[in-house]
């Protein structure tokens, strides 16, 4: 494809759109496909078929509209109708809505703060395009940063506006974009990997697999400008094999892209070639360490390795890698199309751009989320979130995962961007937050996490594969009520001991969740210990009589 | 002409010393006649930094760093033995024996043992962590070996050196977290294995009982691995 | 100067009287603590139950009974400084081997499958067996660890002596588990 191809792509697609007065865009990413959108969508192209209305109105499976818990979701265009809950049942309500007024009793208000509040970048083209078409994204002005780089850019100058942009990873530390690239693109090396690290294992995240099924072109875009700015003629996408769909979006978004000649050899044209392949992992959530993804990758049993040497100088087989999370190449197309200085504008001072969520826990609007950095937790939760559900109290907001910890609700007007986080022994993580009120015990939660490290614990080294289980051992004697004061020390000496000597992140911050709930929830735990009982009536004390010896 | 080999000067725990570029700060302690506490790590063997007993603390450096793997650097400074180290390996031995079957006193390698000895050197008296009793098994099906998984620390010395020695890549880990186990080829008795070669190699290395020749009592199997470094030599690898 | 004799007790839980054999080793030293302390209860001496006030207990053997449990928190709360003695005190050693089966299975296989009598499982007039053995420090708080299978008599000898003078030793150059 060349250049002006690209552009009369556009114009055609953009014509085509035009001729239709009305798009009903159903949801068919995996959580409305799990409460039976499809169906809904074939109902309703039955419906537009009854009346004849072919002509007029577009049906389109679409990705995400983040509101997953109220799915099937439908939006509807022009006019910019939220439905929620559909059932194929109104397919033919939903379509005289479209001449009449709208389906008052499925209407999502979209004004509602849910929508309102959020600044969409990664997610800007989620539930308005196909994601199985790729002129879809080229109508909306996909493939045109990639156009950009590589007729206008030389590989330095895309460095540059990526460091410009202040972006950074969004697979959990927050590395900077910009500096991890220019390290790869000076390391030594004959040939050089770009890989996309959609592993994502985190428990209740499931923000990358959204981006996947939703938009996977922008995804790939994103590595294909990396691959031209570090010098990588090969890219692998590692997903978890529990992610068919965006696996099989994945795989057809690579075919159009190849045919379209905006991957694979002379790309646009230009000297500049670069493959992508898919890696499936297996679903363990050690292989998103990078160095287990490498081991993965090569076929190789997938347990980290020490660094240095870290993928950028010593990767796949030995050679310079870049590894960026999905989230993070997401973002590319829109720096490189609107600048890194626009980038920059959004954010705070260190954290730029946005972050996508996976809303969890007790709140009335759970769903993916995508907010500009420094919104406050509390516009979260009760903005957007919708606040805590049945007028309980907020007690902690969990970020970061099995990585993370417990946020109390002292720090709810705490701006959300990596350094805040970090400070009250939290974390950004990859965007996993979990909401948790009074009925919540936060030694139970924390218990839930450990016992996640402790079975995806890889096992090579010993502070991690033992250090993990017993930590849960002692969570399980706290939470059963059996457990003494120095069961708690010695719990204590044990985070220690794991955070500080493990050989990865999953054993260096396997403690976080222990560690952040005994900050700031230590009562709790000393009411199992010395009361025996449990505060939020969660856990199943027993009598000390009654355990065996 | 020879590119020049780069000296580079440290201190460790207060000694000044200087190493050649690319050596380990285990190497060099070494040498130096500092004996950093090792289980995974064996001269001749590619270092994996597992096992966690040789961190070392340097000065500047945000996180502790295994010294089997760490090449040094001009003008880093080095602790191998504070209080805080002592009391983090001790923990990490304390972890070890809780985690499978360590009855040392009808143990094969009684005396003989690498987990024992540096239990002993680092005063692990008693282990207070409660012990998890897995039921594992013991393949004796090989002619002249045995393998007990009771023992096993899980090092993968036996892994590295019928791999990267022998050539025969008999062993392999399986599972994973406290689940992991050795295996012989994949997952079978070791005495079916059509690879092993018998060279007894594996059992050697294993610093423990895990591995031992058939026919030994309590206390009976000594380790011999002085063949390692003469091999390493003989095949002009770096030692 | 006439110092009051410290009062020094040693039991035998579930252990094999190594232990207590290895402390008869001490030979002519024995005579010498004699003066130095009085043995108030022991499987060497007459008491039959354990008494007050004990400065010095040394414990061979792990808990594997209900008696083994009721004992070792008697004498805990009679004494003042606690020594696990020997490795099955320590770490449960040779009697702790049989914790990777249930109690049942092994009582099936000792009584039914393995006897010629295929008894039932004895209940009365022996304490029954803890479904897992135990090294002490897991059920009471122990002051001294003196690890060994048996400990030599010289560890033994120098434990006692510094718990004699008013310091806890430190046992880990002594013996070793195993030793
Ligand atoms: C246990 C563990 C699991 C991880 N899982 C993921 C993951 O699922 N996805 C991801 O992008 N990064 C994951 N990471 C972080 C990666 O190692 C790596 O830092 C990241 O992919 C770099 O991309 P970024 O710079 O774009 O954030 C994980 C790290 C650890 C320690
Ligand atoms: S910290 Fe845990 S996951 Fe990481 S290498 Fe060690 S055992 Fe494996
Ligand atoms: S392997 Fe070593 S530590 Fe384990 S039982 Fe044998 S002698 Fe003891
Ligand atoms: S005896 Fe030799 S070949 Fe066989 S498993 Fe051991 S090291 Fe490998
Ligand atoms: S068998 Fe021996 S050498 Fe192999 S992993 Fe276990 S302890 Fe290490
Ligand atoms: S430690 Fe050894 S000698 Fe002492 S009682 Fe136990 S088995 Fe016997
Ligand atoms: S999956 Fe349909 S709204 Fe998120
Ligand atoms: S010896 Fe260095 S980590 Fe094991």
């Amino acid at each position: 494809m060349t250049v002006d191809e690209l552009q009369q792509l556009v114009a055609k697609e953009q014509e085509a759109k035009q001729r239709y007065k009305s798009c009903i865009n159903v949801c068919v990413a995996t959580g409305c496909i799990m409460c039976d959108s499809e169906r809904v969508k074939e109902a309703i192209e039955e419906a537009v078929k009854e009346r004849g209305l072919e002509k007029e109105v577009i049906v389109k499976g679409v990705g995400c509209l983040g509101l997953c818990s109220a799915g099937p979701m439908i939006y509807v265009e022009p006019e910019g109708i939220i439905y929620h809950k559909v059932s194929p049942e109104d397919a033919p309500a939903i379509v005289q809505g479209l001449i009449s007024t709208p389906v008052e009793r499925l209407v999502c208000p979209s004004e509602m703060p849910f929508f309102k509040r959020q600044v969409k970048i990664v997610m800007e083209n989620s539930g308005t395009i196909d994601p199985e078409r790729i002129e879809d994204y080229i109508a909306v002005g996909g493939y045109q940063a990639l156009m950009k780089v590589l007729t206008e850019m030389s590989p330095s100058e895309v460095i540059e506006e990526v460091t410009k942009s202040g972006l950074r990873g969004r697979g959990g530390a927050g590395y900077p974009t910009g500096l991890k690239w220019s390290t790869v693109a000076k390391a030594n090396g004959d040939r050089k990997f770009v890989v996309c690290n959609a592993d994502e294992g985190d428990p209740g995240a499931y923000m990358d697999r959204t981006i996947l099924e939703s938009d996977p072109h922008r995804v790939i875009e994103g590595m294909v400008i990396a691959a031209y700015a570090v010098g990588a003629q090969q890219g692998y996408i590692y997903v978890r094999a529990e992610y068919p769909l965006a696996i099989k979006r994945l795989r057809t978004a690579i075919r159009q892209a190849e045919r379209l000649n905006l991957l694979g050899n002379n790309i646009f044209g230009t000297t500049f070639s670069f493959h992508i392949e898919l890696r499936i992992g297996a679903g363990a959530f050690v292989c998103g360490e990078e160095t287990a993804l490498i081991a993965s990758i090569e076929g190789k049993r997938g347990t980290p390795r020490p660094r240095p040497p870290y993928p950028a100088e010593y990767g796949l087989w030995g050679y310079p890698t870049l590894i960026n999370n999905v989230e993070t190449f997401a973002n590319i197309p829109s720096i490189i199309r609107n600048g890194g200085d626009w980038f920059a504008k959004i954010g705070t001072e260190k954290s730029k751009g946005t972050k996508v969520f996976a809303l969890a826990g007790r709140v009335v609007n759970t769903g993916l989320i995508e907010v500009p950095m420094g919104i406050t937790l509390r516009e979260i939760v009760f903005e957007i979130g919708g606040g805590i559900p049945e007028g309980r109290k907020f007690k902690a907001v969990q970020t970061g995962g099995p990585s993370g910890g417990c946020i109390p609700e002292q720090f709810l007007d705490l701006p959300v961007d990596y350094e805040s986080l970090t400070k009250v022994g939290s974390i950004m993580g990859s965007g996993g937050m979990i909401v948790m009120d009074e009925t919540s015990c936060m030694v139970d939660v924390a218990k839930f996490f450990v016992e996640f490290c402790m079975s995806e614990s890889c096992g090579k080294c010993i502070p991690c594969r033992v250090g993990t289980y017993h930590m849960h051992e002692l969570l399980s004697r706290i939470t059963s009520g059996i457990a003494t004061m120095r069961d708690l020390e010695l719990l204590e000496e044990l985070c220690d001991l794991v955070k500080n000597t493990s050989l990865c992140g999953l054993g260096q911050t396997a403690p976080n969740p222990v560690l952040s709930t005994l900050r700031y929830f230590r009562n709790e735990y000393e009411a199992h210990i010395l009361d025996k009982s449990c505060p939020s009536g969660v856990c199943p004390i027993r009598r000390l009589e009654e355990v065996p010896v | 002409m020879r590119a020049p080999v780069r000296i580079k000067t440290l201190t460790i725990d207060g000694k000044e010393v200087s190493a050649k570029e690319g050596e380990t700060i285990w190497q060099v302690a070494r040498e130096n006649g500092i004996d950093i506490p090792t289980l995974c790590y064996l001269e001749g063997l590619s270092p994996v930094g597992a096992c966690r007993l040789c961190l070392v603390e340097v000065k500047g450096a945000n996180r502790l760093l295994p010294a089997c793997v760490t090449q040094v650097e001009e003008g880093m400074e080095v602790t191998t033995n504070s209080e805080r180290l002592v009391n983090y390996r001790r923990m990490i031995l304390e972890l070890l024996f809780s985690e499978r079957n360590h009855t040392c006193s009808v143990c094969v390698v009684n005396g003989h043992c690498e987990l024992q000895r540096l239990a002993q050197r680092l005063g692990v008296t008693h282990v207070r962590f409660p012990y998890r009793y897995p039921d594992l098994p013991v393949d004796a099906s090989h002619e002249r070996f045995a393998i007990d998984h009771n023992r096993c620390i899980l090092c993968t010395r036996c892994v590295r050196v019928c791999d990267e020695i022998e050539g025969a890549h008999v062993w392999d880990v399986m599972g994973r977290g406290i689940k992991s186990q050795i295996i012989a080829d994949l997952n079978q008795p070791w005495g079916t294995s059509d690879v092993c070669t018998s060279c007894g190699k594996c059992v050697h290395v294993c610093p423990t009982g895990a591995i031992f020749e058939k026919g030994k009592a309590v206390a009976e199997m000594e380790k011999r691995r002085q063949f390692l470094p003469y091999l390493t030599i003989m095949r002009g690898g770096k030692q | 100067m006439s110092q009051r004799k410290m009062r020094l007790a040693t039991v035998w839980l579930d252990g094999c009287s190594g232990c207590h054999m290895s402390f008869l080793d001490m030979d002519e030293r024995l005579i010498e603590l004699a003066e130095k302390v009085e043995l108030v209860y022991s499987p060497f001496v007459d008491a039959k139950d354990f008494p007050q006030d004990v400065d010095i207990t040394l414990v061979e053997g792990s808990v594997s009974t209900e008696e083994d449990l009721h004992k070792i928190r008697l004498i805990r709360d009679r004494t003042k400084i606690l020594v696990a003695f020997g490795d099955c005190a320590v770490t449960g050693n040779v009697p702790a081997m049989r914790n990777r089966f249930r109690l049942k299975d092994i009582m099936e296989r000792v009584y039914s499958q393995n006897s010629t009598h295929k008894n039932d499982p004895p209940v009365d007039g022996i304490p029954a067996l803890l479904p897992k053995v135990r090294p002490i420090h897991e059920i009471v708080k122990v002051d001294v660890f003196l690890p060994g299978c048996p400990p030599k008599a010289e560890a033994i000898y120098f434990v006692l002596k510094e718990l004699i003078e008013g310091r806890i030793p430190d046992t880990s150059q002594l013996s070793r588990f195993g030793a």
